[in-house]
């Protein structure tokens, strides 16, 4: 699997054949690799990448142990990649944003917006109750039924906190890549606030 | 950080001549219909602008056939925008001309802003 860590810039729009596409501007690595996971070493197959160079004082005892056997500029994230063959990467290697082509479906990971503790209203797009004639609680309605089964259900869909939570958005497409400025122009929204880190990887379903 | 995303919007960035709210101003467009492209001329007032950079638009308003109110907004970096073309200024005290939608007739115009001779 092809990925990459970056940073997500904010959106805008460009143009493809005179119809304008919302896109998100992504800063996508350089990555470099880290360390190789094998199979009999550690029973599956897997590349850890690292993004964002940091200096070593920033990084703690054991990391920077990690990072001096690898040979490698201590990075303030890491993440692993399952990929089918460890021989095709070498650790030092840089991955920047041409794996990705043009055209291609990717999925985005990356933690939401906070909202905070939310209502029924915005958390799970309740219609809400009249606030005036007569109503006594103007919040969500019934969350059961009665003696069976005589207690809430789980999962029953209720006020609370939302958001600052992983995400993966599926099938976004690559509308360009801008090598000189590590960019990838992805179509549509990502999750997170601007300037927070976002997990490019290809498509896992569907896709072309 | 902004630079990035101007570096994403600059090969659709296009130089027009400066526009200003209540400007009267023909707007010749692409349209293509069945395969062909053919132009299309928009002619108006000026009576919004919104949005920066790369996502700027301005709205335009005319006047159609039976006194309907047509409005068009075009994004200044829309490519099948062909050419924009400012033919009056208009003297105006307002940056959204949303008013103008409730008037009639006469009083739906816009007085034109007289050039200062030197």
């Amino acid at each position: 699997m092809k990925a990459l860590i970056g940073k997500k810039i904010g959106m805008t729009m460009i143009y493809k054949e005179g119809v304008a596409v919302p896109v998100t501007v992504v800063k996508a690595g350089p990555c470099v690799v880290v360390q190789k996971k094998t199979v009999e070493n550690d029973g599956y197959n897997a590349i850890q990448i690292g993004f964002e160079d940091v200096k070593e004082k920033h990084v703690n005892k054991p990391m920077q142990g990690h990072f001096k056997k690898a040979g490698v500029k201590p990075t303030r994230y890491l993440k692993e990649v399952r990929v089918d063959n460890v021989d095709e990467y070498e650790i030092g290697q840089v991955l920047d944003v041409s794996i990705f082509e043009e055209g291609e479906m990717v999925d985005v990971s990356g933690r939401t917006k906070g909202k905070g503790y939310q209502g029924t209203v915005k958390r799970w797009n309740f219609g809400g109750h009249d606030k005036t004639h007569g109503t006594k609680y103007p919040r969500h309605g019934s969350t059961g039924m009665h003696t069976y089964p005589g207690k809430v259900l789980k999962g029953t869909k209720m006020a609370g906190h939302m958001g600052n939570v992983n995400r993966t958005i599926l099938n976004l497409e690559v509308v360009k890549v801008d090598k000189d400025n590590s960019l990838l122009v992805l179509k549509g929204a990502l999750p997170g606030a601007k300037n927070s880190i976002v997990y490019v990887r290809s498509a896992v379903r569907g896709g072309k | 950080m902004d630079q990035l995303i101007r570096a994403v919007e600059m090969p659709y960035k296009k130089e027009w001549p400066k526009l200003a709210i209540g400007d009267h101003v023909k707007v010749l467009t692409a349209v293509i219909e069945g395969g062909k492209e053919r132009e299309q001329l928009f002619e108006g007032y000026v009576i919004a602008m919104s949005g920066s950079a790369g996502g700027r638009t301005f709205t335009v308003r005319k006047i159609s056939h039976n006194g309907i109110g047509v409005e068009k907004i075009f994004p200044f970096s829309c490519p099948t925008v062909k050419d924009i073309k400012v033919v009056g200024h208009g003297k105006v005290r307002r940056a959204k001309l949303y008013y103008i939608r409730n008037l009639k007739g006469k009083k739906a115009r816009i007085k034109e802003k007289r050039e200062t001779k030197k």
